[in-house]
């Protein structure tokens, strides 16, 4: 049964290869297959989420070798959580990159959108941290030809820039685990715990170096203010549906500062004393800050979008920043709620984009959209959604973040941001709504005087191309993800404090992973040359 | 040779710094690359320094060469070699579809809009 926690990893791996192998001709195939691998993934990752939430923390040891030596992959809470999450997201982004054709506009969407899945997945799952890397290195290759698939002049600056970027990020993560690796001679995360723990403060600089370095890497990755200005430009030109896959992506920037910050470099270790309330805390408002006056100011429909990003890793990372248990729930709700919203909110840009004809994504007086209650209706949920108003989850996520921050040293600054910063975005949101739904009408109205049946023609000709359902049928799945968050919003908050209560106290997870036994070398043939050598290739080849 | 060895990590990394900060597409891959060989000797070295040092544990020895760093730096290089490749053609493709190798974006947003195509990215030739 223990296989199981790989499967999320192997499943997509090797569909990705049979897709680009076997079906790299026939789109039908590769469409029924990626359907059913990210369907199956859900199940798989289902079924993981409700083995951990008893609170048994599952090891799976790569090769069977025992946990310092070799790689371990651990099922707890939180991973189960956020694998189930992206297992959630994965299928819907899916329909709807099937059902606005988006897959058919390049190459290889299908290979790679699988790869960025087992990435991602690796990433959630992993015990390790050079592991880690490695999973992060293939959710961003993954991630780069996704960015730039249908090509195009400007996706592909913005994608040479992002990729730039991300490999300078690479470059600093190898930094800090040579860092880390220097001062305490292991890179397994339980392991490093232990470790960490009893290093002496005098003269250890370089483990305080290292962890710096380790958050400033999740930093680039959940564009925290002075490292997001890969973001804008690349979740806006990305195409639609791989935006809205990305949507995770930042999460999991979030993800690996909660993971090592408090397993690792647990808040009340005297080694990295203040470096949440003194950094991570003020670069989080200011993150928030600058996030929510980007969507007061973007001229264009998917740069606010992707404004709203920033402005929704600041407010979940204020939420790490405070690092108490109600902290961590906080983050983890706004998580799933800004993941679900983002994405939601990605592919709602793209049909007003398809629609519009030549207004594009430009905030700019246009004719109206086709179709236009119902997605006009779609983008009011989706923004109730993502500014925190009442009655959907976000409204819950950012009451459960003010709480917790109760008790922080901040917290007025902290509740003065948050407030303020959803007050710019409801006004953001609202005038970009407003300028696309509602003034439409009036142009439609002056164009329709002026000009006589030539121009009316041309707006009943926008109006009148049949729309595919299953984008709308994605989209809805998303906003009804969002509703179903807020209405189950006292069973998941209770999980989360679980979770929370679980990262907490991190001895169980210590022990499961280090006291699994892996296999015995057999004694007789230990210290014979040609043993040894097959032993270190074999940890080699794990790595 | 700590010496020898930090100072080359010292320069390779200063010198990949001030090529990234530049301009032009290729001036900061040349950069990368720079930081990349800088990191894989940091990597190498955080095992600490041996020579004519057997790799793995046996009885009776007690200087060794640590075989892990040069694991994890087999791996570092496999990685940002294939990395350095991928940004090579997505910058050769951004040179080539935009006619120039800057590396920021271009405000295109001056004055309202292009045509749709170039946005949404079909049809660009």
């Amino acid at each position: 049964m223990t296989h199981w926690i790989i499967a999320p990893v192997v499943l997509p791996a090797m569909l990705a290869a049979i897709l680009v192998l076997v079906a790299r001709f026939h789109i039908s195939l590769q469409r029924t297959l990626s359907v059913a691998g990210t369907v199956v993934l859900l199940g798989i990752a289902a079924g993981l989420f409700w083995q951990a939430s008893d609170g048994t923390i599952s090891v799976y040891q790569l090769g069977h070798w025992q946990a310092p030596f070799g790689i371990v992959l651990v099922a707890d809470r939180l991973s189960t959580l956020m694998v189930l999450v992206t297992a959630v997201l994965a299928p819907l982004v899916l329909l709807y990159a099937i059902g606005s054709g988006w897959d058919t506009r390049g190459r290889h969407f299908h290979p790679l959108y699988q790869f960025q899945l087992m990435g991602i997945m690796g990433a959630f799952l992993t015990g390790d941290v050079f592991n880690l890397f490695v999973f992060f290195e293939v959710l961003l290759i993954a991630s780069y030809g996704l960015m730039v698939h249908a090509g195009g002049a400007e996706r592909l600056r913005a994608g040479t820039q992002y990729v730039l970027y991300n490999l300078l990020g690479s470059t600093l993560f190898l930094f800090a685990l040579g860092t880390i690796y220097a001062q305490t001679g292991t890179l397994n995360m339980a392991d490093l715990a232990e470790r960490v723990a009893t290093l002496d403060l005098a003269d250890n600089a370089g483990i305080r170096v290292a962890a710096v370095l380790l958050l400033l890497v999740f930093a680039v990755k959940a564009a925290i203010l002075p490292l997001h200005f890969w973001l804008p430009a690349s979740y806006a030109e990305a195409p639609a549906p791989v935006a809205a896959l990305f949507a995770i992506m930042t999460k999991v920037g979030a993800y690996g500062i909660i993971r090592i910050y408090t397993l690792v470099f647990p808040p009340d270790l005297a080694l990295t004393q203040g470096l949440f309330d003194t950094w991570l805390m003020p670069a989080a408002l200011l993150t928030l800050a600058l996030g929510m006056i980007g969507v007061l100011g973007a001229r264009r429909i998917d740069k606010l979008v992707a404004f709203s990003v920033i402005g929704s890793m600041g407010m979940l990372l204020s939420a790490v920043a405070v690092f108490t248990p109600d902290g961590i729930v906080a983050a983890l709700y706004y998580a799933i709620h800004s993941t679900f919203a983002t994405a939601a909110l990605f592919l709602l840009v793209d049909v007003l984009r398809d629609r519009r004809g030549k207004a594009g994504a430009w905030l700019n007086d246009a004719v109206p959209v086709a179709g236009g209650p119902l997605v006009a209706g779609m983008f009011f949920v989706a923004a109730i959604g993502m500014t925190g108003l009442p009655p959907l989850s976000g409204f819950v996520g950012k009451l459960l973040i003010l709480d917790a921050a109760r008790d922080s040293a901040l917290v007025w600054w902290v509740w003065g941001t948050v407030l303020i910063g959803s007050l710019i975005a409801v006004v953001g949101f609202s005038r970009a709504g407003s300028q696309i739904f509602w003034r439409s009408h009036q142009v439609a109205l002056v164009q329709a005087d002026t000009a006589e049946c030539e121009d009316e023609e041309a707006n009943i000709a926008d109006l009148s191309p049949p729309q595919p359902a299953l984008p709308m049928v994605a989209i809805g799945s998303l906003i009804a993800l969002l509703v179903a968050l807020t209405i189950f919003a006292g069973p998941v908050t209770r999980n989360l404090s679980a979770t929370a209560a679980q990262l907490f106290a991190p001895e169980p997870y210590i022990s499961a992973v280090l006291s699994m036994p892996g296999k015995v070398i057999k004694s007789d043939s230990y210290g014979d040359d040609h043993a040894d050598d097959a032993t270190k290739q074999t940890d080699e080849g794990g790595h | 040779m700590e010496l020898l060895i930090a100072s080359a990590i010292g320069v390779l990394t200063a010198a990949g710094i001030y090529m990234v900060l530049r301009q032009r597409t290729f001036s900061v891959i040349i950069g990368t690359s720079l930081l990349s060989y800088a990191v894989n000797v940091f990597l190498f070295a955080s095992g600490r320094l041996t020579v004519n040092a057997p790799p793995v544990l046996r009885d009776g020895v007690d200087v060794y060469a640590d075989p892990l760093p040069q694991a994890l730096v087999l791996t570092a290089i496999v990685i940002s070699f294939g990395m350095t490749a991928v940004v090579v053609i997505m910058a050769l493709g951004s040179y080539l579809s935009a006619g120039d190798d800057l590396v920021d974006v271009p405000d295109p947003h001056a004055d309202i809009p292009q045509a749709p195509q170039t946005l949404r990215g079909e049809a660009v030739e």
